[in-house]
């Protein structure tokens, strides 16, 4: 079975959600930011929330805590990392993910359930949804607006790491390419604004982020066996 | 001895900065005109012992390079 770790940190807000959520499809247990190693899981998932109470800039301080260190060196080994929303924060700025987050147009918290439609199934995070499809999932956050110079997003682009993009009419917070997640050029690390973890029983609402627990539980076994995520 | 020094981080130029925008629709409301091209950054005040560090600490913390621009003013 698919063992996830989800690594807290002080200020983190949403790792109980998403334990519940990898639960669903794995086993599941949370990880301290003091951690030097990941305890053996297959999976990280970096919950959202508001680590080292994004002092100086939203994700800028836990890439040098220790359990972020190993992170990176499971990421570098082939190993799968989700992001979630400020997890998502967290990865662009520890280098592991291409782009950076910036303040929401708006500049308002936002709260809301939005449509996204997936680019790309042929990644260990996707390849249980179908094509195209529409995932109805929550958003809340204040600093989720995707940018990435020009030559970075069309390499991005080219190569497939947009997962994950805004429908028509979603992309409240101003991301470039109405982009919602990308993925890293070898496909096992990857990060998107919205919480599918608040989206994996029906009872509120949609159920369709359990796809993305579902696509790196039963991708996990084959990203460990050959050391590739692909 | 210590330098005291200032970290100055500003939005790079040519991305969206909605906050500068806000401070610049509100200026005239307030009675003041003829304002434009506002920007709101951060500030970071430091003492330190070997200024030659303060590069390497922008580039690897106080700014994040992709998106912002940063000046080191030391007296």
């Amino acid at each position: 079975m698919t063992r996830f770790g989800i690594p807290q940190f002080p200020g983190s807000c949403d790792e109980t959600d998403t334990l519940l959520a990898c639960a669903r499809v794995g086993e599941a247990e949370l990880l301290w930011h003091k951690d030097k190693d990941l305890k053996g899981v297959d999976v990280v998932v970096i919950p959202g929330g508001f680590s080292y109470g994004d002092y100086l800039r939203v994700g800028a301080i836990p890439p040098f805590s220790p359990v972020m260190q190993a992170v990176a060196e499971h990421a570098a080994d082939g190993g799968l990392v989700l992001g979630i929303c400020n997890g998502f924060q967290v990865l662009t700025e520890a280098g592991l993910l291409p782009g950076a987050l910036l303040p929401n147009v708006n500049l308002s918290f936002t709260c809301r359930q939005v449509d996204l439609i997936v680019e790309n199934t042929e990644t260990p995070f996707t390849h249980e949804c179908a094509p195209t499809e529409r995932l109805s999932i929550p958003a809340k956050h204040t600093t989720g607006r995707y940018f990435a110079p020009t030559e970075m997003l069309n390499a991005m682009e080219a190569e497939g790491q947009v997962l994950l993009r805004y429908a028509d009419g979603h992309n409240f917070n101003g991301s470039v390419n109405d982009i919602a997640g990308v993925c890293n050029e070898q496909r096992n690390v990857f990060g998107l604004m919205p919480h599918p973890e608040h989206a994996v029983d029906p009872l509120t609402g949609s159920d369709d982020g359990l796809k993305l627990f579902a696509s790196l539980a039963s991708a996990a076994p084959m990203a460990l066996a050959t050391g590739d995520a692909t | 001895m210590a330098v005291k020094a200032t970290v100055l981080i500003r939005p790079k130029e040519g991305i969206l900065d909605p906050q500068g925008e806000a401070v610049e629709n509100a200026l005239p409301a307030l009675g003041f005109s003829g304002v434009s091209h506002v920007h709101v950054g951060r500030l970071v005040e430091l003492e330190i012992e070997d200024p030659s560090q303060l590069e390497s600490m922008c580039e690897k913390l106080l700014a994040n390079p992709l998106i912002e621009d940063y000046e080191v003013v030391t007296k």
